[in-house]
């Protein structure tokens, strides 16, 4: 076989497998210079593994690996690297009390010539405010602590430290997944100037718009097969997602009205973390109510001041009329409130822990017998019951969560509220990082609580799905509610006036 | 619901070799086993009833305290107190039932009260104080405790304690030392708390993940507590065998006994990230403590030596564990 020599990467046949599980099956990926070049597969589908492979984290079992042309051997992460190969990973690998110049350097400082090996830290800092001017970025930067960075622009930070390196391709694994639409338009004019170089750019995204909007081919990836590789301008993304999960999907956003009923959840003037005065809204049954509004706008914060999970705050709040009292989580959750926090991981998992206990943990008193022992056949049968219903994959109670995947674990989030019997469901971020296959799957779960008598509440960053799903939306704005619009009002224009605060 | 079958990696975890899953649940086990046939082998006054029970007798001290140090281990905290602890309780004892002269039942309650005691004032500076790390709350409390054990006493040591202080310690029930019998009791309440009451159960979850703890509605700071006091508890337990064993309480009874206890746990296969750790690896940590230097005895091996080879073992230990998870990893 020979490789192409207008390819910058070609990998040719692609096999891995972890003991008897084949998770890649041959796949074959060619990326040029200067294209941006996307991988879109549900969680699971082989995406990672490639992208591991390529870093040299993991090793193939059968395929090649060409660059520029030549048969490259890629055993450790530094054989990628010399061949000028970064990675950004969605958790980013940088050490906040260091500057950002330190940062960039991190383990190949550059030394002043003949004298004790000091370090040379002007020529760092050059070479450091170069790399930041190349990404469009203020060249003081670079004298700043990395810490006092958000997290957006420590993102960049990284990038800067791939074109330090010399990088003739760079991988991004979701890098817009956490950042305010502000921080987003950066990223999305850096990948343009780094296009522009002659960078190629392997972009991993669930985001349609975003796909459309950066990326010059799409491969898609299902059950470790390369389903087809296409034109992203030309192709619609709807056929996408229909090479993607195997089927066409039915609807992205699975709506079902319901009547209104009666107002069942209500907060009045409640002191919010950051914001300039207090916040109210209520909720009626039959409705989903959306929150949007960009990062930072408050609406994590809300939801956690109805929680109970920051230090008590002032006002009130009512369920089904009746004032109820909250001063911590454990209150919260007596009085039949549950909070699908953002960060699964951190808020939400004992990720060493197995399904049954992470899933009747807010609820083991419910599993509590007379001898004041709890009941662990009683834990077992409902974390089988919920894993059933929802679909976990795989369905196996004894595994730890750490080994489920992004939508799987989410599930499991999802399965601890439900256990609990919660009447107001909050969900914060509930499909970030997920596929559209398990989304489609949370949004069908919001309609079954709503059909069930609950309340429930989508704070999201992601417009379409606010549109898509709610039938009222409150935009937040510096911590206060800027607009309450029903779903008939609600446009993209209008929601992002609200959120913006013009 | 749609029908995405959603494959991951790790889905081969659940289909893990018999053999693998044998050596990882019972590495610590084969480990003591190992350790005790080669003694057998080196030393033919090892394996016998006189020995075998010498050796349990040896244990209990050591794992009383391990059992106690696992709960802080297993919040991903640490006990460094105990060995000090030990010392202030069984020097109280002392004072109240042989300088007072008051009931030898005053004193046991005393001497556990004071252990409990401390260990809840290590849990009030973690959690009320948000003092950073149980290390330094805990180093702290073991400065103190130790301090005050040598000023009420003058550094003097207390002998002469009455018949029924000296029971745990001193008794046999036939050849079985009765301090042993109470170590399979206390570990047996142990394994039960741990794994079948509510509050076991949440220390395990603050150790995996304090923040998902709490936004659970676990209140974490009652558990901390709880973990701390009955750390203090068990040294205080320690302490009364002690005073069984030697007749005697003296102010630097237990010293470093912290540091044994610890490697009883790690030994065990706990982790010290939290949330990972039984009763019974700890168990059998405490025992592979007590063969080693039972066995390094019986070779004629010096102290100083010993401490050498109980270091390496340590090592050795979480060596092996680091290996095992590293493997399963990358699986």
């Amino acid at each position: 076989m020979i490789a192409h020599a207008e390819n910058l990467l070609e990998m040719k046949g692609i096999k891995k497998s972890f003991h008897q599980n084949h998770v890649l099956k041959g796949i074959d990926l060619d990326v040029k210079a200067g294209e941006v070049h996307v991988l879109l597969g549900e969680n699971g589908a082989g995406k990672s593994t490639l992208i591991k492979i390529l870093t040299g984290a993991y090793q193939k079992d059968a395929g090649e690996i060409y660059w520029e042309g030549q048969l490259a051997q890629l055993h450790t992460p530094v054989d990628a690297i010399k061949l000028g190969i970064a990675t950004i990973y969605q958790e980013l690998n940088v050490i906040p009390h260091l500057k950002v110049y330190e940062n960039i350097f991190l383990g190949r400082e550059l030394k002043k010539k003949g004298k004790m090996s000091l370090l040379d830290r002007k020529a760092m800092l050059e070479e450091a405010k170069r790399c930041l001017q190349m990404l469009g970025q203020s060249p003081d930067l670079a004298d700043q602590k990395l810490g006092d960075l958000g997290i957006g622009q420590q993102q960049l930070v990284e990038i800067a430290k791939a074109l330090a390196l010399e990088a003739k391709l760079i991988i991004m694994d979701e890098p817009t997944s956490s950042l305010s639409a502000k921080e987003v338009e950066q990223l999305y004019n850096c990948v343009e100037q780094l296009k522009a170089k002659g960078i190629a750019i392997v972009f991993i995204s669930h985001r349609l718009e975003e796909i459309k909007r950066l990326g010059d081919r799409i491969t898609i990836l299902r059950d470790g097969f390369k389903i087809e590789t296409l034109p992203v301008k030309t192709t619609d993304p709807d056929y996408w997602i229909e090479l993607m999960v195997g089927r066409t999907l039915d609807e992205k956003f699975p709506k079902q009205t319901f009547p209104l009923g009666k107002e069942g959840f209500r907060v009045e003037n409640i002191e919010v973390a950051g914001a300039p005065g207090p916040v109210s809204f209520s909720v009626r049954y039959g409705e989903i109510v959306g929150i949007a509004g960009l990062v930072g706008a408050g609406r994590t914060e809300l939801a956690r001041a109805i929680f109970g999970a920051d230090p008590s705050r002032n006002g009130k709040i009512f369920i089904d009329g009746k004032e109820v009292k909250i001063k911590s989580p454990r209150d919260a959750i007596d009085a039949g409130i549950a909070f699908i926090t953002e960060d699964r991981k951190g808020e939400g998992l004992l990720l060493d822990q197995k399904l049954d206990f992470n899933i009747v943990m807010a609820n083991m008193k419910k599993f509590k017998k007379k001898s004041r022992l709890i009941d662990l056949k009683g834990i077992r049968e409902e974390a089988q019951r919920f894993i059933k219903e929802l679909k976990v994959r795989p369905d196996n109670i004894d595994l730890n969560a750490r080994n489920l995947s992004g939508g799987n674990q989410q599930k499991v989030v999802i399965a601890k509220w439900l256990c609990t019997h919660a009447k107001v469901f909050i969900f914060d971020e509930p499909t970030r990082g997920i596929d559209v296959g398990a989304k489609v799957e949370v949004y069908r779960l919001m309609n079954q609580l709503v059909v069930n008598g609950a309340i429930v509440i989508m704070i999201s960053s992601e417009l379409p799905e606010i549109l898509g799903m709610c039938d009222r939306v409150l935009v937040m704005s510096e911590g206060k509610i800027t607009a309450d619009l029903p779903i008939q009002e609600a446009t993209q224009e209008r929601i992002m006036k609200a959120a913006t605060g013009v | 619901m749609s029908q995405v079958v959603i494959q991951t990696e790790n889905e081969v975890t659940k289909k893990n070799r018999p053999l693998k899953k044998l050596l990882s649940k019972f590495g610590p086990l084969i480990g003591l086993v190992l350790l005790s046939s080669v003694l057998t082998l080196l030393s033919d006054k090892f394996l016998t009833v006189n020995n075998i029970m010498n050796i349990a007798r040896q244990s209990t001290i050591n794992a009383l305290l391990a059992i106690g140090m696992l709960l802080p281990i297993l919040t991903a905290g640490i006990d460094l107190s105990v060995g000090s602890v030990l010392a202030i309780s069984v020097m109280f004892m002392g004072i109240v039932s042989v300088n007072l002269g008051m009931s030898p039942i005053v004193g046991i309650l005393v001497c556990l009260l004071m252990g409990a005691g401390f260990g809840w004032l290590n849990g009030i500076l973690l959690t009320k104080l948000r003092l950073p790390h149980p290390f330094i709350s805990t180093l702290g409390t073991m400065n103190i405790a130790r301090g005050i054990a040598l000023i009420v006493t003058a550094a003097a040591p207390i002998a002469g304690f009455p018949y029924m202080i000296q029971f745990l310690g001193r008794e046999f029930v036939g050849p079985i030392p009765v301090s042993f019998l109470l170590v399979i009791v206390v570990y047996v309440i142990f394994h039960i708390f741990l794994t079948r009451t509510q509050t076991g159960r949440y220390i395990y979850a603050i150790g995996g993940n304090p923040e998902a703890a709490r936004l659970s509605g676990i209140n974490v700071d009652r558990v901390l507590i709880i973990v701390y006091t009955i750390s203090g508890l068990m040294a205080g337990l320690a302490g009364l065998v002690m005073v069984g064993r030697v007749n005697s309480a003296f102010p630097l009874a237990g010293l470093s006994y912290e540091l044994d206890a610890i490697a009883a746990v790690i030994i065990g296969g706990a982790s010290f990230l939290g949330g990972v750790g039984t009763v019974w690896g700890t168990l059998i940590g405490a025992l592979i403590i007590a063969v080693l230097r039972n066995g390094l005895n019986l070779l004629n091996v010096s102290a100083d030596f010993q401490m050498t080879v109980i270091g390496a073992v340590i090592i050795a230990a979480v060596y092996v564990d680091v290996l095992r998870q590293r493997k399963s990893k990358k699986s």
